[in-house]
């Protein structure tokens, strides 16, 4: 029974649990006992929640048994990002300096999910506030990559992916700044969407890069990203940057599945050199299957995408220094060195930095701090926007060509966890083809399109699609998904190790 | 550390004779919307601290700025009223730096984006050579959210270094403020402390008028920093500039600036340079004392606030604001001196003195406009400056002066009955009705008890008796003056001296 709960998808949960073939309740055990079972080795939960999941369950329950209507995810667990506070539950960013902190608040996404009836499993390890590739950036240690415990799950949102690749959820929130929720999709073979920017509230998702963080949806299928994306998205007065305009029917575009007459844009920039060969090759092959579907492949050139990656590393440094100076030690979190000798505010202050946050988080801040410093600021800060303009252009111009963008994923598949430590460029290298996206403020979506020959590890395909035209990355997305899966006969997750 | 010991200053006269003066006024004014400028927070003043606080301007991770439309809107309708230009298109700025009464590490405030810009106001200064306009050149009007308030425990300073620990309340942190930029203000000469002073008190009578806050210097909800510097000659080059803080009431303005003057000089004079600092105003030695240093290296780091849009005022809208707008306070001035009947210099004393409103309400009320400005601009302004507090803040009403006038009015009070009653307002001790009932005030008007006190002095002075009766109708007043005294003042003295002079047969 169990076995057969956790490998359910969302909608096939959400059903059974509308009908009463199973209970809530069962479902959430089901998924605390799988957590129980294998998250010492993959490490995807900083903390679980079991209590308020059940309650949560048993609450979905009752409102079943009252004759109350359900909405459409009710009863159906997720693993919250660690980085989306929840009222009265730790919330760290995965990081030392927020240990024992427990928000007063719920987000707002937090909020959406709750009275949707989703039962929220726990929060999910990070690299430190969202910044890094292969989450062995928590000051928590790292999430093991469920297809192969001594690789990477992928960063940020290592944790999110991890737990839905090990069917410990079926759903996942993530937050994808720079590809924290397409590059971990990718590596893990599963399905993760950044939303356009402002689709989904960012009050209460502790702020990396204000203007470049989006919270979306991580599953195993497009259709349960789908579901996950119309309960979170939409506008709210506390986020004002959040896009007022109708949020896009993504369900319908998902069951919708067809992509005859579509143009797809292949993008010149992101593939080739430098691009893994089992990647290059199975991106080609949905590029066939796509043609076979009746969509229209044209190759487009965004000649600005060269300078994403340095535009990307001023401006994310920049916001993250501003929006990381309120982790002082002074109101939440953890202080230091106050014993010490009669040391001065600004002593503290010091200390508790120093001892709270990791080298990464520190390397930011301190190229950002310098990136917007007098005399600097036109030439990086200012630059980088520019930059960000030209690529908003690039993308306009291309999808004047095509209704959607395609690349791969990632350059790589999963690579080692160690492998990349210690060379924070070759790290952020990994970033190459999600970055221009949040540059741009576009959605875009990552969905398995098979192994790599030369290591039996997933490869992801990234769609994009122009702002608030998120409908198209869940048609695209399904339609490519439907074949695929008739090709390989069983869900790609089927192919990976037993845990 | 500072100390209060006094710097060396130069007079005046030769402050002036030697150096021409340059001023920067930025005033900062507490909007009275009802909720913070990011947040739904109420402002009131006075509450248990941080009591008024969520998530928002405790700066908790995760938490987001929305902008209070209120506090937008005032802040165009007092650029209008500045004769500013209004942004068509702006942006919030984050001013980046550490400090535990900041919540975020940064404050979400106004750059180089100003909501207004490129006003102007036009203050009158009694001059030598009678009243004179000066036109103060409004540089920008910006939004930006207050700090919480420190106070710093133990220590022998008040401030930050040295202290025991701290304490911050963070009721004020987010309460809407807006920063009036000046121009440099050149071309005062010797009026700069009066120019200083007359633009801070227009200021805040059209922000009085504006309805938008309630402008009390000493809860802090209008603040002043007086930037000054010296040159050589009109001609010369901008000197070192220093920024005067803590200025708490109109008169300390001018005292700050006439001081700064004089002590700037005194530097200068011996040779040395001034040094650009923030200095801190002492109302008790009437001094200012060195604070940080502050030179133009402080980086803010500033950058435009991703967590807020841009803001794009409705041209119509602004129209509409402008049309809307109260009448001016210059021109409301000259309405009410007109309707006084009264001179460009009486007019002065009264503004001067904050009593504007105060006046022109007890005149509404049916007191005699001479009365009206007697009371405030004269016996209640000195009142109001030996307690250190603004008129409007000392508790006694239009109403209650109106109602005085009009009990002198009936000769039910005299003139020294009549301040008693206002003293007794001032103390408390209820209505002027209420006072003159309780401390048992009123002219006496019957001739018996008057007839019985005249006897009484006449005895206790026989020899004064005397030489009135013998015509010398002069020493009358010390018996008169007797007879007050005996009556605690509530005789009518006229009254008296008629009893006397009848009781002794003496005619004038
Ligand atoms: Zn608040």
């Amino acid at each position: 029974m169990t076995s057969e709960l956790i490998s359910l998808t969302a909608a096939e949960t959400a059903s059974k649990v509308a009908s009463g073939e199973v209970s809530a309740v069962e479902v959430a055990n089901a998924h605390l006992d799988r957590i129980g079972a294998v998250d010492e080795r993959v490490h995807a939960f900083l903390y679980v929640d079991r209590e308020g999941a059940l309650a949560a369950a048993d609450a979905v329950d009752k409102a079943r048994a009252a004759g109350e209507q359900l909405s459409p995810l009710a009863g159906v667990p997720l693993a919250l990002k660690d980085v989306m506070t929840q009222k009265g539950i730790p919330t760290t960013c995965g990081s030392k300096i927020l240990e024992g902190w427990r928000p007063p608040y719920d987000a707002t996404v937090t909020a959406r999910l709750k009275a949707a009836g989703v039962v929220i499993l726990g929060k999910t390890n990070m690299d430190e506030f969202a910044m890094g590739s292969s989450t062995e950036h928590s000051a928590y240690g790292p999430t093991h990559n469920p297809w192969d415990l001594d690789r990477i799950p992928g960063g940020s949102g290592g944790g999110s992916a991890a737990a839905v690749a090990a069917f410990e959820a079926p759903l996942a929130i993530g937050t994808d700044t720079g590809g924290s929720i397409r590059q971990p999709a990718a590596v893990t073979g599963t399905v993760g969407v950044k939303p356009t920017y402002g689709a989904v509230s960012r009050y209460g998702l502790v702020a990396l890069a204000s203007s470049l963080d989006q919270a979306g949806p991580c599953s195993r299928t497009v259709l349960d990203a789908a579901l996950l994306q119309s309960v979170i998205a939409g506008h709210d007065p506390m986020d004002s940057t959040s896009v007022t305009d109708p949020v896009p029917d993504v369900v319908g575009a998902a069951l919708r599945a067809d992509v005859k007459g579509l143009k797809i844009g292949i993008v010149r920039e992101l593939g080739g050199e430098g691009y893994q060969a089992g990647v290059r090759q199975r991106f080609d092959e949905a590029v066939t299957i796509l043609e076979g579907l009746g969509a229209e492949i044209v190759e487009v050139s965004c000649p600005h995408f060269p300078y994403a990656l340095a535009a990307y590393y001023l401006i994310l440094p920049s916001e993250c220094s501003s929006n990381l100076a309120k982790f002082d030690g002074v109101r939440f979190g953890i202080r230091v060195g106050e014993g010490d000798g009669d040391p001065s505010i600004e002593q503290v202050m010091g200390r508790t930095r120093a001892a709270g946050f990791g080298d990464e988080t520190i390397r930011r801040i301190m190229l950002g701090t310098y990136a917007l410093s007098a005399g600097y600021y036109d030439a990086y800060y200012g630059q980088a926007q520019k930059v960000r303009t030209l690529i908003q252009r690039d993308f306009a111009a291309a999808f004047a060509q095509a209704d959607v963008l395609i690349s791969p994923t990632a350059p790589t598949t999963a690579f080692k966890l160690g492998e990349k430590l210690d060379d924070p460029l070759a790290m952020y290298l990994n970033d190459v083809a999600t970055i221009p996206a949040n540059l741009a403020g576009i959605p875009g979506m990552s969905l398995p399109v098979g192994l790599a020959p030369e290591d039996g590890l997933p490869v992801g395909l990234q769609i994009m699609a122009p702002a608030l035209a998120d409908d198209r990355l869940y048609n695209v997305g399904a339609a490519l998904e439907a074949a695929l899966l008739q090709t390989w006969g069983h869900p790609i997750l089927q192919e990976a190790p037993s845990l | 550390m500072s100390t209060s010991t006094a710097d060396a200053v130069v007079p005046y006269d030769e402050v002036i004779a030697e150096f021409d003066p340059v001023l920067g006024l930025e005033v900062h004014v507490e909007l009275g919307t009802n909720t913070k400028m990011f947040c739904g927070c109420p402002t009131e003043f006075g509450a248990e601290p941080n009591t008024q606080v969520c998530p928002v301007c405790l700066g908790l991770p995760g938490s987001m700025p929305a902008v209070n439309a209120t506090a937008v809107e005032s802040a165009i309708r007092i650029g209008l009223a500045l004769n500013c230009k209004i942004a068509t298109w702006c942006r919030f700025a984050r001013k980046n730096y550490f400090y535990p009464d900041m919540p975020k590490n940064f404050q979400t405030s106004q750059y180089d984006e100003p909501i207004c810009y490129d006003g102007y106001l036009d203050v009158d200064v009694e001059t030598d050579e009678g009243m004179k306009t000066f036109r103060v050149g409004i540089e920008r009007a910006h939004m930006e959210e207050d700090t919480g308030k420190t106070s710093h425990q133990g220590g022998a300073t008040g401030r930050i270094h040295g202290a025991d620990y701290s304490l911050v309340d963070y009721n004020r942190a987010g309460i809407p403020l807006i920063e009036i930029v000046t121009k440099t203000i050149e071309g005062t000469g010797k009026y700069a402390p009066e120019v200083a002073r007359a633009y801070v008190t227009a200021l805040r009578e059209i922000l009085r008028g504006l309805g938008v806050s309630d402008v009390k210097m000493e809860q802090g909800s209008l603040r002043c920093d007086a930037n000054v510097s010296l040159r050589p000659s009109p001609d010369a080059k901008l000197g070192t500039r220093t920024e005067t803080k803590n200025v708490n009431s109109l008169r300390s303005i001018e005292r700050a600036v006439r001081y700064e003057m004089t002590r700037q000089a005194a530097v200068l004079r011996a040779g040395g340079t001034i040094i650009q600092e923030t200095r801190h105003w002492h109302e008790d030695t009437g001094i200012t004392t060195s604070g940080r240093e502050k030179s133009d290296a402080e980086d803010y780091r500033y950058f435009p606030e991703p967590d807020l849009v841009p803001i794009a005022p409705d041209p119509a809208w602004v129209e509409k604001l402008r049309s809307e707008l109260p009448e001016n306070p210059a021109v409301y001035q000259a309405r009410l001196q007109a309707a006084w009947g009264i001179s460009d210099f009486d007019m002065m004393a009264v503004v001067r003195s904050g009593a504007l409103d105060l006046v022109a309400e007890t005149v509404a009320l049916g007191a005699d406009q001479a009365a009206a400005r007697k009371w405030w601009v004269g016996e209640l302004t000195r009142i109001a400056n030996d307690r250190a507090v603004e008129l409007t803040e000392l508790p006694i009403t239009p109403a209650d002066v109106a109602r005085v006038e009009a009990l002198v009015g009936e000769g039910a009070l005299n003139d020294k009955l009549a301040r008693q009653v206002i003293e007794g307002v001032l103390a408390g001790e209820g209505s002027p009705d209420e006072v003159v009932a309780a401390r048992g005030l009123a002219v006496v008007s019957d001739d018996g008890p008057l007839l019985e006190a005249i006897d009484a002095a006449l005895a206790e002075s026989p020899d004064v008796a005397e030489k009135i009766r013998s015509g010398k109708v002069a020493a009358a007043g010390a018996i008169v003056g007797a007879v007050m005294k005996a009556t605690r003042g509530q005789a009518d003295a006229g009254r008296v001296r008629e009893l006397l002079l009848e009781r002794l047969g003496v005619s004038e």
